[in-house]
């Protein structure tokens, strides 16, 4: 007698759990819909950064900890050892800045010639990698510097090397760096060699990018630079993107896959540079105001008399 | 008083802790294995006291995972949502299951998880995940035991203390 008296409630209770559990998906399911049509979630998160932010920061410490007494305990002989070879390098930058001064000079001279109003110097702002990672599947950074820095989503991000990615999302005081490798990156280039034109398409791996569906006949060897080309927009014309590693055929045999290390040590972390737009980057023409054809019924005709 | 203030602690404690693992660095080849903290966490908690773990809370901190991690909004709260209804309905008899069972079953669930992750992510039309998806489960399963018996221990620690 007591059992079905016991199984009534239990089976209310399991239905007000689904219903319940059938409700919470329905609102999960729109905020998903929603955030994929809409990408309101970095304006959610642009409010609540004030949490985040000290978040992101809190997660990471240990690894700045970790990095600072690694420092701290380095041998004597290893600091001199890094100490000498940055001293050579300094010198050797110095030398070549000071070539490239005089290039400045000589260009700023033609330029001056041609009346070019456009200014070519870079626009960079240093920032830090804050480092934490949000999901090993994606590959992105986070860089300590946000709107309040002057960061704007879209500008490219560079470290010594190459082309590091670009900025895809920013906070008060951090912004969400994509990298290159991102599988979901595409990034136009040319080969510096020929001149040739392509994308490179991020992987998923770390060191390595792609040229998908390269002609086979193309002009390209292994070991060929890649620089940006700055079609596109985002990117500014003429850093480095990568060094071809392989070239094999695709599946179809059609077309040609290259594999590209990528320049850029993008496994690091430390500084990065923040490029501001080029207010002259290399884009596709601004469309012409669409004016369509003279209305012929009623202007032409009289005009031909 | 004093033992539900320190189990209020641990509790939340516990919660925010995984967030934070959740968004530790870890080195390049550790990446595919960490685990999903806040879920294992949570079966924790739902085992322990389901009275304090009900599918409002689980969306709850599901959408702060989304806000930290900054993917798509609504992502993790589904996915725990779905965790927690399976959980409470076989709450009962996972209880009692010897440790190497249990693991198991968080395997499963973990696993069900990255099926639901790799379902939300095909329809949002990414490209697939590599075979490494898959390991996270894995080292979940493995981290359950270490887990559990740190809570445990840390409870009753608290209980000894208190009485």
């Amino acid at each position: 007698m007591s059992v079905p008296r016991s199984t009534g409630p239990l089976f209310t209770a399991d239905a007000a759990n689904t219903l319940r559990l059938i409700g919470y998906l329905a609102v999960a399911i729109v905020l998903m819909v929603a955030d994929h049509r809409g990408a309101y979630l970095p304006r959610v998160r642009y409010t609540l950064s004030l949490a985040v932010e000290p978040m992101y920061r809190l997660a990471a410490l240990p690894a700045q900890i970790a990095r600072e007494s690694r420092l701290v305990l380095a041998d004597r002989e290893r600091l001199t050892e890094a100490n000498t070879k940055l001293g050579q390098d300094l010198l050797l930058a110095q030398a070549r800045l000071n070539r490239l001064s005089e290039v400045r000079e000589q260009n700023q001279r033609l330029q001056e010639l041609l009346a070019v109003q456009r200014s070519l110097d870079l626009g960079v702002q240093l920032a830090h990698i804050v480092d934490i990672d949000t999901d090993p599947n994606r590959h992105r950074l986070v860089i300590d510097a946000g709107a309040n820095q002057g960061v704007q989503v879209g500008q490219a991000v560079l470290d010594a090397t190459g082309i590091m990615g670009q900025v895809v999302e920013t906070l008060p005081n951090i912004s969400t760096v994509m990298l290159i490798t991102d599988a979901a990156h595409a990034l136009p280039v040319t080969v510096e060699r020929t001149g040739m034109r392509a994308i490179a398409r991020g992987t998923g791996a770390l060191d390595a990018l792609t040229l998908p569906s390269v002609p086979v006949s193309a002009d390209l060897k292994v070991g060929d630079r890649l620089l940006t080309s700055g079609l596109g927009g985002h990117f500014p014309a003429g850093f480095p993107v990568g060094t071809i590693r392989e070239i094999k055929p695709d599946a179809s045999g059609m077309f040609a896959v290259a594999a590209v290390i990528p320049s850029a040590a993008l496994d690091r972390s430390g500084e990065v540079l923040v490029l501001h737009q080029l207010i002259d980057a290399v884009g596709p023409p601004t469309p012409i105001a669409d004016t369509g054809p003279p209305a012929p019924s009623a202007e032409s005709p009289a005009h031909k008399k | 008083m004093n033992r539900t203030r320190a189990h209020f602690l641990l509790f939340w404690g516990s919660l925010f802790g995984c967030y934070l693992l959740q968004l530790m660095p870890l080195p390049q080849t550790l990446l595919p294995l960490k685990p999903f903290w806040l879920a294992i966490v949570l079966i924790y908690w739902a085992l322990e006291t389901p009275e304090q773990v009900t599918l409002g809370l689980a969306f709850l901190l599901g959408l702060a995972g989304d806000v930290f991690a900054g993917e798509l909004l609504g992502e993790q709260a589904l996915r725990l949502c779905i965790l927690c209804f399976i959980l409470l309905r076989f709450r009962s008899r996972l209880r009692f299951f010897p440790m190497w069972q249990q693991s198991l079953a968080v395997l499963a669930l973990l696993l069900n998880d990255r099926i639901v992750l790799l379902m939300v992510r095909a329809i949002a039309g990414q490209s697939p995940p590599p075979a490494s998806f898959w390991l996270a489960p894995l080292t979940g399963a493995l981290a359950w035991p270490w887990v559990f018996l740190l809570f445990d221990d840390l409870r009753n620690r608290w209980r000894a203390r208190e009485s």
